[in-house]
């Protein structure tokens, strides 16, 4: 279960960046992007994130995760295609081996969204 | 007033692991070791392996280990046999290994010896297919151990441990002629996510491709050091 040692990393990240920012702001969702052919399951992340955050900063904050389809390029056919997990990776018209991944091995922190809570004058 | 905002932040979510193994690998290279990061299931044989190669190589590296355990030192203890040094890393409820926890592993190498005499590092992974492939920890060059009773259909689950290995060890090979098991779709099943990779039918028992793997390791040394002269000069 190490999507929480990802969470704990995760949750590092957007401290570091709160505390960077100045004071009076809310985080309200944070939006993450994981690639199918990671070893990451978004349920889990997303459960590990409920638990570890209670009582943070975080507490109830959304994390929406986007995942992102495993896509590799065949140089023989010139063409790109979807590799089955957990059954085919070759390319499905040659059987060359899975050689470039153009997407999938995605794990990151794309953007935060946050409120401003105005001290201000108008 | 109420505003909403949307801040980009773009950051790979093991960006602090990449970094700490980026700098175990500086540490090595300073040193001219050569890091190899062992990983398997548990029971495919990473021990054993460890246990023959120590004997093996004795003669020609300077050779010590990092052994990640999630809560024993049996393992350690069964390689200290060897006269190296076992650094011995619980990972407590952690079923992998990552940068910071060989990073603390390095500094006992530091306090203890003198990490110039040493040619070779063998980290032993946690036995598990999934997290370990996740997480360097500043190996020059990944080992993964698939043992035949395992089932061929395994580097399909796993991919990412077996697109990520640089040598595959196909372990207990003296086992296959009582199993229902095609070592050549083993083989096959890894290729068509890892063209690169090199693979070796070993068995512990008989022998069988214990030389091969030495070779392996020895030509893999000289690979590092070659880049490591270049970055010292």
């Amino acid at each position: 279960m190490h999507e929480t040692d990802m969470t704990k990393a995760l949750i590092m990240t957007v401290k570091d960046w709160y505390s960077s920012q100045s004071e009076g702001l809310k985080i309200d969702k944070i939006h993450l992007v994981v690639g199918k052919f990671t070893c990451v399951e978004p349920v889990s992340l997303q459960f590990a994130f409920e638990v570890q955050t209670r009582n943070t900063f975080l507490e109830g904050v959304e994390l929406a995760i986007r995942d992102i389809p495993l896509i590799a390029f065949c140089h023989s056919c010139q063409q790109e295609y979807q590799p089955e997990i957990g059954l085919q990776y070759s390319c499905p018209d040659c059987k060359s081996p899975m050689d470039d991944i153009r997407s999938g091995r995605e794990l990151k922190i794309d953007r935060i969204e946050y409120s401003a809570i105005a001290n201000s004058v108008t | 007033m109420h505003q909403t905002f949307d801040a980009a932040i773009e950051l790979n979510l093991l960006h602090a692991n990449q970094e700490g193994a980026d700098h175990n690998r500086e540490r090595f290279d300073l040193w001219g070791i050569t890091c190899l990061n062992i990983m398997s299931s548990p029971g495919a044989g990473k021990t054993v392996l460890l246990e023959q190669t120590l004997a093996g190589l004795k003669d020609k590296f300077k050779m010590v280990v990092i052994e990640g355990d999630m809560t024993t030192e049996l393992d350690a203890d069964r390689l200290r046999k060897y006269n190296v040094p076992v650094i011995p890393i619980n990972t407590g409820r952690s079923c992998h290994l990552d940068s910071k926890m060989v990073a603390g592993g390095i500094h006992t190498l530091q306090h203890q010896y003198n990490p110039n005499d040493f040619d070779l590092m063998f980290v032993e992974n946690v036995g598990n297919l999934v997290c370990p492939a996740e997480f360097e920890v500043g190996e020059h060059a990944k080992v993964a151990l698939l043992s035949v009773t395992e089932g061929e259909d395994k580097p399909l689950k796993y991919p990412v441990m077996f697109q990520e290995a640089d040598c595959l060890l196909i372990t207990k090979t003296d086992l296959a002629p009582y199993l229902d098991v095609d070592l050549d779709r083993i083989a096959d099943n890894v290729r068509q996510m890892n063209k690169d990779v090199t693979i070796i039918y070993l068995s512990g028992k008989t022998g069988e491709g214990l030389q091969e793997w030495f070779n392996w390791v020895s030509d893999r040394i000289s690979f590092t050091q070659i880049n490591q002269l270049a970055i010292q000069v």
